[in-house]
């Protein structure tokens, strides 16, 4: 049992990085997973084509809420353009634990966010 | 350690071959029966042998294997209607699961009989299938729901029921809450609808699996239930009514074997059951069901519920002692059925799901198809235990130490 919920993720969930609001964020959006519950809301700010600051709010489980918390940490800085079609697959790397197909909406509700947060839709890319 | 005194758990516990399985290495220990149980041998073997010795289409063939599997299939009707005290196997009216049941009653009864104005009432615990059939109905021809409210322990508050119901068109109501476990008083609820002039709609999908149902002496009008929730296979539920009403009520699905004759531009309809059961039916699954009702009654529906009553006193007093543990539905074994609900600070249910399924124990967590009730505990999500004939007041030890284990991991 120990094993499966990496170190890592147990201490981004207790411990989320850039957890919290951006009031004067560019863009905010909201992101749910009605099945499970879980529901996120990603704040950011835009300098200069990049993203310049990022907070998230949320609650859910474990791996929803440590996948946003990493996710934060991977776009920070990173060029808008560049984000548009950021891929799952790191995410998921990121994670670094086999995600059972019951959970992968949960894994991914960050990401999925993201996209509708840039694209304005969340077509996600197909793998 | 607690035994039932009537039920003989290990010699039911072979009758099912799942139980044998590992998984993740550890013997399966099933806590979601709730959701749908396990099937025994018979019943597996009933369907087994319709489609190896006699498979063919039931009601018109002439041919000596058709006969036989018209009989089967019309002596499970027999056989279910017997379970449940029916009058008779024409109110027995075979769908594919409750919410179909449901919706037939939706779809015939409610279109001809609910109009503009007319209210239905409904109550917070609502499973979505006696739910969102009537949302639907309401807003077809402008009806409006009204609802029950539950206390704290998951009870209905039932105080001013005959003042609720005035009025009332129809009252739909489950037997027992598939999350909180509550079994509703629905006989003294269904002779106050009656007085005031409300017919009544049963949710029985989480009752008749568990304790016994006899649909006359509840005085109930419809009644819905699903056979794969009661050993039997996915497929095939019940819609049970009183024959007037079934006889007053237009067909819902029209076709094949719901007719007596049919011209170009019109049809007659067949008798009960069969104006309700258009095209092939579900066969082998109607064998099943039928064969899952003689192994029930075997073991005998008194000593299934009360089998269950001592798991769910055992399972609350140990889930109880878990500190921070939040535990939903009645307190009292009486009012309680086969399922607990709970809560943990720090650890949301599809993670403790997750972490005990790796010791082999299966429950679920989520909504658990009712929405409005997580709303009105205010919670998004639960981990629900729910028990059955084999489970054994072990497993309960052992989800509670699954349980001690995950909370180890989130510490």
């Amino acid at each position: 049992m120990d094993d499966l919920y990496r170190e890592q993720i147990l201490e981004h969930y207790k411990n989320p990085h850039h957890f919290g609001e951006i009031t004067d964020a560019d863009i905010t959006q909201e992101g749910d997973n009605p099945l499970c519950g879980d529901v996120i809301t990603l704040y950011l700010k835009l300098d200069d084509g990049r993203v310049g600051d990022v907070r998230f709010r949320g609650r859910g489980c474990a791996i929803s809420q440590a996948s946003a918390s990493m996710l934060t940490d991977m776009i920070v800085g990173k060029p808008v353009r560049e984000l548009k079609s950021f891929p799952t697959r790191e995410l998921l790397d990121e994670l670094g634990i086999p995600i059972s197909p019951a959970r992968m909406k949960c894994a991914t509700l960050s990401v999925n966010t993201l996209r509708v947060a840039l694209n304005g839709d969340s077509h996600e890319e197909e793998d | 350690m607690i035994e039932a005194k009537t039920l003989n758990v290990e010699k039911v516990r072979d009758d099912f071959p799942i139980l044998a399985r590992r998984i993740h290495g550890r013997p399966l220990v099933y806590l979601d029966s709730a959701a749908t149980s396990q099937k025994p041998a018979v019943v597996i073997d009933a369907m087994d042998d319709y489609y190896r010795r006699y498979n063919a289409n039931p009601h018109r063939g002439v041919y000596a294997i058709s006969e036989e599997a018209t009989a089967a299939y019309e002596s499970a009707r027999q056989r279910v209607a017997t379970f449940i005290n029916a009058a008779s196997p024409k109110e027995v009216i075979f769908t594919r699961n409750t919410t179909e049941a449901i919706n037939l009653v939706r779809y015939s009864w409610g279109r001809a009989n609910v109009h503009a104005g007319d209210r239905i009432l409904l109550t917070e615990m609502e499973h979505h299938s006696n739910l969102v059939p009537w949302q639907l109905l309401a807003r077809e021809v402008g009806a409006t729901l009204e609802f029950l409210c539950i206390d704290d322990q998951g009870l209905l508050q039932l105080d001013d029921l005959a003042r609720k119901l005035e009025g009332i068109r129809l009252l739909a109501i489950t037997h027992q809450s598939n999350t909180l476990g509550t079994i509703n008083p629905i006989k003294a609820i269904v002779e106050t609808a009656h007085r005031a002039g409300a017919l009544v709609l049963i949710d029985g999908a989480q009752a008749v699996p568990h304790m016994p149902v006899d649909v006359r002496d509840l005085g109930v009008d419809f009644y819905a239930f699903s056979g794969h929730k009661m050993c039997g296979p996915t497929g095939i539920g019940v819609l049970w009514a009183r024959r007037a009403l079934l006889e007053a009520m237009p067909p819902f699905l029209g076709g094949g074997d719901m007719i007596k004759r049919v011209k170009l531009n019109d049809a007659s309809w067949n008798d009960l059951p069969w104006k309700f059961e258009a095209g092939t039916p579900s066969v082998a699954e109607g064998i099943g069901l039928g064969a899952a009702v003689d192994y029930l009654s075997g073991l005998g529906m008194e000593a299934v519920r009360a089998h269950e009553r001592t798991l769910v006193d055992y399972a609350m007093e140990r889930l109880q002692d878990i500190p921070g543990i939040t535990l939903y539905g009645p307190r009292d074994p009486e009012l309680h059925g086969g399922a607990v609900s709970f809560t943990l600070p720090n650890i949301h249910p599809h993670d403790l799901a997750t972490l005990v399924d790796r010791e082999g124990i299966a429950v679920r967590a989520g909504h658990h198809c009712t929405q409005p009730l997580m709303d009105r505990l205010g919670v998004s999500a639960t981990t629900r235990a729910s028990f059955y004939i084999y489970n054994r007041a072990d497993e309960v030890d052992q989800l509670v130490n699954g349980i001690q284990k995950a909370q180890k991991v989130f510490a």
